[in-house]
C-alpha cells in the first residue's frame, strides 16, 4: 500500500507539471495584456510594470523562472489586486468554496443513495416512478434555474431565509440545496441502476436462501456492492463543487474560489489563474488518490497494489 | 476614467437567465435601524483593487476612497468643490501662479496625527514616483502644478526629480503650490484638488507598512469622515463613522456595509428584503420599477458613447461623406427611448452635457447645442456621394463591441438600422471580451468600434484632447493639424472666456466638420433607493459619493 501511494505520489508531481506547463503556456496566448484599461500607461510605466513582473523576459525564460519559484511554493503576487499574493488570495477564498462544496457533497450524497436504495427496492412501483422523474429533472435543469427559484420563492416571497450572502448557517441552506440537486440526481441514478444490477446476483439469492435478514441482505450485501460505481462518480464531483462554482457563488454572494477564478480570466491576472488552476488540480489528483484508495476499503478484490505478489 | 467593466462581464449568463419578477410588496428599512445607530447597505459589482489614494485607479477605489479620506477640497452635493484640508482660501501670491494654503488645526488621521502640510508633500510626491506607477498622475499635469509635466516625461532631464514638484511645507499648517500659469485660468481646479490621488498620506505610516499599506483596514490610515473597520475580501466591507474626523458632528450615518455582488437578481432580491438600501437597477427591471416614484430615480451621468471611425483600415471609413452618412443614418433616439429605457439621452456630441458650465455660467452644451443631426434622406444624400467618390456601389465594415448582453443587443440595433438605411451597406458584428477590444483598438485593427469614455475631470479638455494627433487615446488615425492647434492653444490660454470659445469651436470641427465619431448616448442609470434614505446625489467625477451628505429617516 506506501508503495502504491508513494509511485502515485510520483505520477501525481508529473501530472501537476504538465498541468502547469499547459496552462502557462495557453494562458500567454490569451489576448490583452494584464495592464491594459481604458486608462492609457505611458510606455515608460509599461516597461516598469513588466520588469517588475518579469513579463519583459522571453517566454521560455518567465516559465523557468515560474517553475522555481513553484517548487518554492511562491506562487507570485495578483497583477490586479495591488501586492496581494497569490496564496492570500485563494486561502481566503477556498473556505466558503469547500463548506459550500461538502455541505452540498454531504447532503446531496445522502439524499441520494436514499433516494436511490428506494427506487430500486420497490422497482416498478410509483415511488420508483417519482425518484426517476426527479433524478432526469435534478440532472437536465441547470443549478442556476434552481438558485434563482429557490431565492425568489422561499427568500422573497416566502421570507423563510436569507436572499444572499454568507454569514450564519441559515445562509448555507439555499446555496446548499441548488449545489445538491444535482448529486441527489447523479447519485440516486447510479444507485438505483447499481442495486438493481446487484440484486439480480446470485450472491444474493444464495444470501436470501440462507435466511438471513431482509435488511442485512441489504446492507451488507447489496448496499455496500452497489457502491463502488457511486464513489468513483462522487470524487470528481466533490473537487467540482469543494473548488467553487462561479455561478451559485455569484447567485448567493459567496465569496468563494469560483468567482475570484473568472474575474481573473477575464482581467488577465496570470499569477491568480496559475494559482488557482494548480490548486484545483492538486485537489482533483489528491481526490481521485483517495478514491483509489477507497474502492480497495469498500471491495477488497480490486485493492490497487495487486495484493502479495 | 474606467468606469467598472468588469462587474458588467460577470453578470453575463447570469442576468438574462435568471429573471424571475420581483413584485412583491415588501417593507424596505427593516434592518436599517439597529437601535439607535444608522446603518445602511450597499452593494458594488466588484471588491476594491487598490486601497492607496496614490495608486487607485477605478470607481470602486475612488468611491470608497473618496468617503475615508479627503483632500485640500471636497465636493459638496451639488458638485462644488468645498473647503475640506484647507482652513480657508488660499492666498494668492506671485501673478496666481503660487497659493498659500493653511491647513486645518483640527484635522486628524485616525491615529490620533494631525495631516501636516508634509502629507500632502509626501502623499503628491508618492503619486507622482515613477515606482508608485500610478495611473492617475497626470492630474498633476492637468492641475498645472508647476514641473509635473516634466517629472512624467521620461525624455526630460527633471524626470522623476520630485522635489522639483511645485509643492512645499511651509510649517506644519502652511503649504505652498506652484502652478505653470495663474491657477485662476483653470476654473476646474478645486475640484481636481478634491480628487484622491491628490489626497496627503502619512509619510511614516506608509514606509512603515511597506507593500502591505492599504491591504486590509488596519494597515490603512484615514482622515475622511469614515474609515473601514471590516473587509472580507471577496464578500464586502464595513465603513463606520470616524470619530477623530474634524466634521464628525455633521456625519450622520453611523455605519455603511457594502455588499460585493454582480449577479442582477440577486441585488433586486436583496433590496426587496430590505437587505440593500439602495442599488442600480438592471435593465431588465426598469419597466417593473419605473412607476414605483418614490424609490426610482435615473441618475444621468457624465459617460458618453461613440462610434470610433478607424480612418487607417477601412477605405471607405477615410471618406469623410461616408463617416456622416453613418453618423446620421441611424435613429439615435430610438436607441435611448425603446432599447435603452434607462433615461440615456441620445448623443449628437462628444461632450457630455452638466459636464461643465463656462464663465458665463452656461452648461457647455447649451452654447454648442447638437451637432450632425440629420435624417434618412440626408444621410442617403452624404452616402451616395461618398460612395461615388471611393468609386464602389458595396461597401462591408465591421462593427467592434464588447461580450456583454447589451453591447450586442445595441450592436444589433445598429446594424439593422444603418442596412435598412444605407443600401449597399454590410455591416458585421464583431464581439471581444473588453480586454481583447482595447488590445484591437490600441493596434487599430477594426473599422468601426463602439466606445466609452467618462471625463477624468469636470472640464471638457477630458474628452477633447483625446483626438489630437499621436494621443494614444486617438487609435483611429485621425488628425487634423488645424484641430491639433485649437486644443494646444486651449491648453495654454490663460483667458478661461476664450478657452472656452476655442473648446466649442474644436468640438464643432471635430464632430461636424471631420465626423472623426459619431455619438451614440449619453449613459444614465436607473437606481432603487429606500426612501427613508436620503440626501443621496452622485458627484459627476470623481468618487461617486459623498456618504456624509446622506441621512437615514426614522
Amino acid at each position: 500500500m506506501v508503495r502504491f501511494i508513494g509511485k502515485r505520489i510520483f505520477y501525481m508531481l508529473i501530472t501537476l507539471l504538465v498541468i502547469a506547463s499547459f496552462t502557462f503556456f495557453l494562458m500567454k496566448l490569451l489576448p490583452g495584456t494584464p495592464f491594459n484599461n481604458e486608462e492609457k500607461l505611458t510606455a515608460e510605466q509599461k516597461t516598469m510594470l513588466y520588469q517588475k513582473y518579469g513579463l519583459d523576459k522571453p517566454v521560455p525564460v518567465q516559465y523557468l523562472n515560474y517553475l522555481g519559484k513553484l517548487a518554492k511554493g511562491d506562487f507570485g503576487v495578483s497583477f490586479q489586486q495591488d501586492n496581494r499574493s497569490v496564496t492570500t488570495i485563494i486561502t481566503e477564498r477556498i473556505g466558503p468554496s469547500a463548506v459550500l462544496g461538502i455541505e452540498a457533497t454531504i447532503v446531496g450524497t445522502i439524499i441520494g443513495l436514499f433516494m436511490g436504495i428506494i427506487a430500486a427496492l420497490r422497482s416498478n412501483t410509483w415511488i420508483d416512478y417519482w425518484t426517476s422523474i426527479v433524478a432526469v429533472l435534478g440532472i437536465s435543469i441547470p443549478s442556476f434555474v434552481f438558485a434563482g427559484a429557490l431565492q425568489y420563492f422561499v427568500g422573497v416571497k416566502l421570507r423563510w431565509l436569507p436572499v444572499a450572502q454568507w454569514e450564519g448557517p441559515e445562509y448555507h441552506v439555499l446555496p446548499t440545496l441548488s449545489l445538491a440537486v444535482f448529486v441527489v440526481a447523479t447519485v440516486a441514478r447510479f444507485m438505483r441502476t447499481e442495486m438493481l444490477e446487484v440484486l439480480g446476483q446470485d450472491y444474493i439469492t444464495t444470501a436470501k436462501s440462507k435466511g438471513i435478514a431482509n435488511s442485512v441482505v441489504v446492507m451488507k450485501h447489496t448496499v455496500r456492492n452497489a457502491l463502488i460505481p457511486v464513489v468513483t462518480i462522487l470524487g470528481p464531483l466533490a473537487v467540482n463543487l469543494i473548488t467553487g462554482t462561479l455561478i451559485i457563488e455569484q447567485i448567493f454572494a459567496v465569496p468563494g474560489l469560483g468567482s475570484q477564478f473568472v474575474s481573473s480570466i477575464q482581467q488577465n491576472d496570470f499569477p491568480v489563474i496559475m494559482g488557482t488552476t494548480i490548486f484545483y488540480s492538486t485537489a482533483f489528483i489528491i481526490v481521485i488518490l483517495i478514491v483509489d484508495i477507497l474502492y480497495g476499503v469498500i471491495d477488497p478484490r480490486i485493492r490497487v497494489a495487486g495484493g502479495k505478489e | 476614467m474606467n468606469k467598472s467593466k468588469m462587474g458588467t462581464l460577470l453578470t453575463v449568463g447570469l442576468a438574462g437567465s435568471v429573471v424571475l419578477s420581483a413584485c412583491s410588496s415588501g417593507s424596505n428599512g427593516s434592518t436599517t435601524s439597529d437601535g439607535n445607530k444608522k446603518v445602511i447597505n450597499l452593494i458594488e459589482n466588484q471588491d476594491i483593487p487598490k486601497y492607496d489614494t496614490a495608486k487607485a485607479d477605478d470607481q470602486v477605489s475612488f468611491e470608497v476612497s473618496n468617503n475615508t479620506h479627503e483632500g485640500l477640497y471636497t465636493l459638496d452635493s451639488k458638485d462644488t468643490p468645498i473647503l475640506a484640508g484647507a482652513a480657508s482660501e488660499p492666498e494668492v501670491k506671485d501673478g496666481g501662479k503660487t497659493w498659500v494654503i493653511k491647513l486645518r488645526d483640527d484635522a486628524k488621521w485616525s491615529n490620533g496625527e494631525p495631516v501636516t502640510a508634509n502629507d500632502y508633500v509626501f502623499g503628491w510626491r508618492r503619486a507622482m514616483d515613477k515606482d508608485t506607477k500610478s495611473q492617475y498622475n497626470f492630474m498633476f499635469t492637468v492641475a498645472n502644478i508647476l514641473n509635473a509635466d516634466k517629472i512624467l516625461d521620461p525624455k526630460d532631464k527633471m524626470y522623476n526629480k520630485l522635489d522639483q514638484l511645485g509643492i512645499k511645507a511651509i510649517n506644519d499648517k502652511t503649504l505652498e503650490i506652484k502652478f505653470s500659469k495663474p491657477a485662476k485660468s483653470l476654473p476646474y481646479l478645486k475640484s481636481l484638488l478634491a480628487f484622491p490621488t491628490l489626497f496627503p498620506q502619512n509619510e511614516k505610516f506608509v514606509k512603515e507598512k511597506g507593500e502591505k499599506f492599504g491591504l486590509e483596514p488596519e494597515n490603512q490610515l484615514y482622515n475622511g469622515p469614515y474609515k473601514m473597520t471590516k473587509w472580507k475580501h471577496g464578500a464586502g466591507w464595513t465603513l463606520e463613522k470616524n470619530d477623530k474626523y474634524w466634521d464628525k458632528k455633521n456625519v450622520k450615518i453611523d455605519q455603511i456595509n457594502t455588499i460585493v455582488n454582480g449577479a442582477s437578481a440577486t441585488k433586486i432580491n436583496l433590496f426587496e428584503t430590505g437587505k440593500l438600501d439602495r442599488t442600480a437597477v438592471p435593465a431588465e427591471y426598469i419597466d417593473k420599477y419605473k412607476t414605483q416614484t418614490d424609490k426610482f430615480k435615473t441618475i444621468p451621468e457624465s459617460t458618453v458613447f461613440f462610434l470610433r471611425f478607424n480612418q487607417t483600415k477601412n477605405k471607405a471609413l477615410a471618406n469623410k461623406n461616408i463617416r456622416r452618412a453613418i453618423d446620421m443614418g441611424w435613429d439615435k433616439k430610438q436607441l435611448s427611448e425603446k432599447v435603452l429605457k434607462d433615461g440615456s439621452v441620445p448623443a449628437y456630441f462628444l461632450v457630455p452635457t452638466k459636464l461643465a458650465k463656462g464663465p458665463d455660467g452656461k452648461d457647455f452644451r447649451d452654447d454648442v447645442g447638437n451637432l450632425n443631426v440629420g435624417d434618412n434622406k440626408k444621410a442617403q444624400d452624404f452616402w451616395k456621394k461618398g460612395l461615388k467618390e471611393i468609386g464602389k456601389d458595396k461597401v462591408t465594415i465591421e462593427l467592434l463591441n464588447t461580450d456583454s448582453d447589451g453591447a450586442k443587443r445595441d450592436s444589433q440595433f445598429l446594424k439593422d438600422q444603418l442596412e435598412q438605411n444605407l443600401p449597399g451597406l454590410t455591416v458585421n458584428i464583431k464581439q471581444t471580451t473588453f480586454k481583447q477590444k482595447l488590445e484591437i483598438e490600441t493596434k487599430m485593427d477594426y473599422d468601426m468600434s463602439y466606445s466609452g469614455w467618462g471625463p477624468d475631470y469636470p472640464d471638457p479638455m477630458t474628452f477633447l484632447d483625446m483626438f489630437v494627433t499621436g494621443n494614444p487615446h486617438n487609435e483611429m488615425g485621425y488628425s487634423n493639424k488645424k484641430y491639433d492647434e485649437m486644443i494646444k492653444k486651449a491648453v495654454a490660454e490663460t483667458d478661461v472666456k476664450k478657452r472656452w470659445k476655442i473648446m466649442q469651436d474644436a468640438e464643432k470641427l471635430l464632430i461636424t466638420d471631420d465626423v472623426a465619431v459619431g455619438g451614440i448616448y449619453q449613459r444614465s442609470t436607473g437606481w432603487v433607493t429606500n426612501p427613508k434614505l436620503t440626501g443621496v446625489t452622485k458627484h459627476n467625477f470623481g468618487g461617486d459619493y459623498s456618504y456624509k451628505y446622506w441621512d437615514l429617516e426614522k
